[in-house]
């Protein structure tokens, strides 16, 4: 039998002594995408946060194709960029390659780069742009070869984007999920168009 | 065969990308770079004005004033060495994503203590000529704090790493560290006392040559570990 992408069993939660989750089950097969909904608050980032590994005050199994969780086989994009202002794009992308220990020709940073439409921003301090374009800069990393790893787990990834940014940003989701990648990910905004999505309420409305 | 020789490529890559990364980042803002050398110089001035301008005085206490001071200076880039990344989220994903989180720690590491530990070096034995130093213990002066900074910048990453999470870590991290500069400060002041009064100084330095050898092998274990600590806090 084929391992789900990721298998959440009875995971029970807590944050600053106020129960978030309890009994809280969830399965993602390959080429499956997830939207979590729910009010401010209800858990959705600590949710995102406990299947990275970075909240580890939880009950219940976490595995991800069989195995625990392990950073390298999945990509977080959090509220915190993960890009520092100080660097341009091209120095923060070359960055997150090499911290997955990527090898090949760094020609793929300006192809990402291109790819969210911010060519000719190479160079720029990412400080110097837009909030959205800033948002680009991380979401770019989506377009990275490390990216194609089995889970995503993007937490708002439509802040601050236009549509086009938005549209362009459902173009790569939707090109992991035909590589048979899983995404889960939060959003207040309608959900875009993915082949094989469902849609998870938590808090409030279950 | 081939994979173990393609691991240790990535694991250069690894440790290459954070080191190039870092010391961007640190040339990148000049003036953060200068604060703890213009620190460390205008400390020192003040000490012929308040304390004595009498040349034998001044002498006797150079040695102490110099590792005091760089003890100082070493502890003032501390508290933003992983302020920054962890409010960007940098910070996360390199404890996320790089296996293992020691290369990138090294590398970290590295960066800081050659914009911190590498110029107060350098610098030292200039302003021990103006603290009327005794010019055979120049030399061992610059040994003991080329040996020393490190061991200094490798522990206050510990602490820097275990306050990460706080919002006003400075004073706690300052608590944290500065007694564990003491072995470090006694064995560097006696190494440039002991060579201005004639006798070889070999003994506190090659004790600081071990610690600093232990403390780069092993502390980076503790930072990265304390890092984890640090990111799951939120």
């Amino acid at each position: 039998m084929s391992h789900a992408v990721l298998d959440i069993v009875g995971l029970r939660c807590e944050r600053d002594d106020r129960e978030l989750f309890a009994d809280f089950d969830l399965r993602l097969a390959a080429a499956e995408a997830m939207q979590l909904r729910g009010p401010n608050g209800a858990g959705k980032t600590t949710l995102l946060r406990c299947i990275a590994g970075m909240h580890p005050e939880y009950e219940g199994s976490i595995r991800l194709l069989g195995a625990p969780v392990s950073g390298e086989r999945l990509l977080f994009v959090g509220h915190r960029p993960g890009i520092s202002g100080l660097l341009s794009a091209a120095d923060n992308l070359r960055w997150h390659l090499d911290l997955a220990g990527w090898r090949g020709a760094g020609t793929v940073v300006s192809a990402a780069l291109d790819r969210v439409g911010l060519c000719g921003y190479d160079e720029v301090p990412c400080q110097q742009l837009s909030a959205g374009q800033q948002r680009r800069v991380a979401l770019a990393r989506l377009a990275l070869p490390t990216a194609e790893v089995p889970l995503w787990l993007l937490d708002e990834p439509f802040t601050a984007l236009d549509d086009a940014g938005l549209e362009l940003i459902s173009g790569l989701m939707a090109e992991r999920l035909a590589g048979d990648g899983a995404i889960l990910f939060t959003t207040h905004q309608p959900a875009p168009e993915l082949p094989g999505l469902g849609t998870r309420w938590i808090g409030a409305a279950a | 065969m081939m994979a173990s020789a393609a691991d240790e490529r990535s694991l250069w890559v690894l440790f290459r990308g954070q080191l190039r990364r870092d010391l961007k980042l640190a040339f990148g803002q000049p003036s953060e770079l200068a604060n703890p050398l213009a620190f460390f110089v205008v400390v020192i001035t003040l000490f012929p004005l308040g304390v004595s301008p009498e040349p034998g005085v001044l002498a006797g206490m150079a040695p102490g004033v110099l590792w005091i001071a760089a003890l100082l200076a070493t502890l003032l880039g501390l508290e933003a060495l992983f302020r920054r990344d962890r409010d960007d989220g940098t910070l996360e994903q390199m404890v996320l994503r790089a296996q293992p989180l020691y290369l990138p720690v090294v590398a970290r590491m590295l960066a800081h203590w050659t914009v911190t530990g590498l110029p107060l070096t350098l610098l030292a034995p200039l302003l021990g000529g103006m603290l009327n130093l005794a010019p055979e213990a120049r030399l061992p002066l610059m040994l003991g704090l080329a040996l020393g900074t490190p061991v200094l910048v490798l522990l206050g990453g510990v602490g820097a790493a275990l306050t990460v999470g706080l919002r006003a870590g400075g004073v706690l991290l300052a608590l944290l560290v500065l007694p564990l500069f003491v072995p470090v400060l006694i064995l560097g002041v006696s190494a440039a006392e002991l060579a201005s009064s004639g006798l070889p100084p070999s003994g506190p330095l090659l004790w600081l040559a071990a610690g600093a050898s232990f403390a780069i092998t092993t502390v980076p274990f503790a930072i990265a570990a304390a890092l984890r600590i640090g990111v799951e806090v939120g």
